[in-house]
């Protein structure tokens, strides 16, 4: 019970296993800041689709750090993935899945949008917009 | 006696090396695996979303995003399923200090809030079917249902899940295994939160955009 669970943690865990009765008003706590976060920036998400006080072609990139940071506060706050010695493992797995996603997303958008740039010539066959 | 207790307070001071601590217990083990499993499956939902991206625009004339999304619906069913996973998160808590109610009580609130996020998921693609924006009309619409269909999916397998979690709870009592899968299952129901917030961001918000 000691010595492995001071630095053994599966994601999703606590980081420590104090006594039963702290840990339970502890973890309450985080979980309850984590949904607050959560909230605040949900909120500010649809504040800013939906407002005219913000710059228009900056909203896009709002939205994106906006979404980031959500997950952010959902990994550390629910999923407890801290950057601690305990989660290593966990955390070495997420950045080689970050990074996949990364590469998926990015290399998609840059092929489609470079394809449809060579492709000016065959607008009319290639523009999926245009009323068939 | 002193050398036994001095050995002792050196193994808390210092932590043990990894190489040297030998193999981990099961619960961490299953809890990485699980991890990875998830991990592969937001890979999977990054092609979906990398898909949805190329063919937002291509509505072929049809019905687009700004017409058929509705914020305010959107905005509850993400209110829905945040709260669901803090009341998982409650429930976790429950377990960790095993107790019963508590823990039957956070399954059912999560149960209730995921399936009203279901119905309303539900009930918005029915209209949207209604209006002729079914999956086969466009490239949009295709990829619209593929993603936010295929997360629907994972909300109902978790549904499932914790049923099952629930009556195995029941006959079973807070075993080591019954404790690994609910833990799982809390990590699985956190994951599809996260994946929820990049939905509702880039098809709902972003997607409505001018």
């Amino acid at each position: 019970m000691t010595a492995e669970t001071h630095w053994d943690v599966a994601p999703g865990e606590r980081p420590t296993i104090p006594a039963s009765e702290q840990e339970t008003s502890s973890g309450f706590l985080v979980y309850t800041i984590g949904l607050l976060l959560a909230v605040i920036l949900t909120v500010t998400s649809f504040w800013v689709a939906n407002t005219s006080v913000i710059w228009a072609p900056g909203v896009p990139a709002g939205l994106a750090v906006l979404a980031i940071a959500q997950m952010g506060v959902h990994l550390v706050f629910f999923l407890h993935i801290t950057t601690g010695p305990d989660s290593t493992n966990n955390v070495l797995a997420l950045a080689f899945g970050v990074l996949i996603v990364f590469l998926v997303l990015a290399g998609s958008l840059v092929i489609m949008a470079n394809l449809n740039e060579n492709m000016m010539g065959h607008s009319e066959l290639m523009n999926l917009q245009m009323p068939r | 006696m002193n050398v036994a207790v001095e050995m002792d307070a050196v193994r808390h001071g210092e932590l043990l090396d990894i190489s040297e601590a030998g193999p981990a217990p099961k619960r961490i083990i299953a809890g990485f695996g699980f991890w990875i499993f998830l991990l592969s499956d937001i890979v999977m939902f990054s092609a979906l979303f990398a898909a949805y991206a190329v063919l937002a625009k291509a509505s072929a004339g049809g019905l687009t995003g700004g017409q058929l999304f509705d914020q305010r619906n959107v905005a509850m069913e993400t209110a829905l399923l945040l709260l669901s996973s803090y009341s998982c998160g409650m429930m976790s808590l429950a377990i960790n200090s095993q107790r019963y109610l508590a823990t039957f009580l956070g399954a059912v609130v999560t149960f209730l809030l995921g399936a009203a996020f279901l119905a309303l998921e539900l009930n918005e693609f029915q209209g949207m079917i209604a209006l002729g924006a079914t999956p086969q009309r466009s490239a949009f619409l295709s990829a619209f249902f593929a993603l936010v269909g295929s997360h629907g999916l994972h909300v109902t397998v978790g549904l499932a899940w914790l049923v099952l979690m629930m009556v195995q709870l029941s006959l079973r009592g807070f075993q080591d295994a019954v404790v690994r899968r609910l833990h799982c299952f809390s990590l699985f129901w956190h994951a599809l939160d996260i994946i929820w917030v990049l939905i509702f961001t880039v098809v709902y918000l972003m997607g409505v955009l001018p």
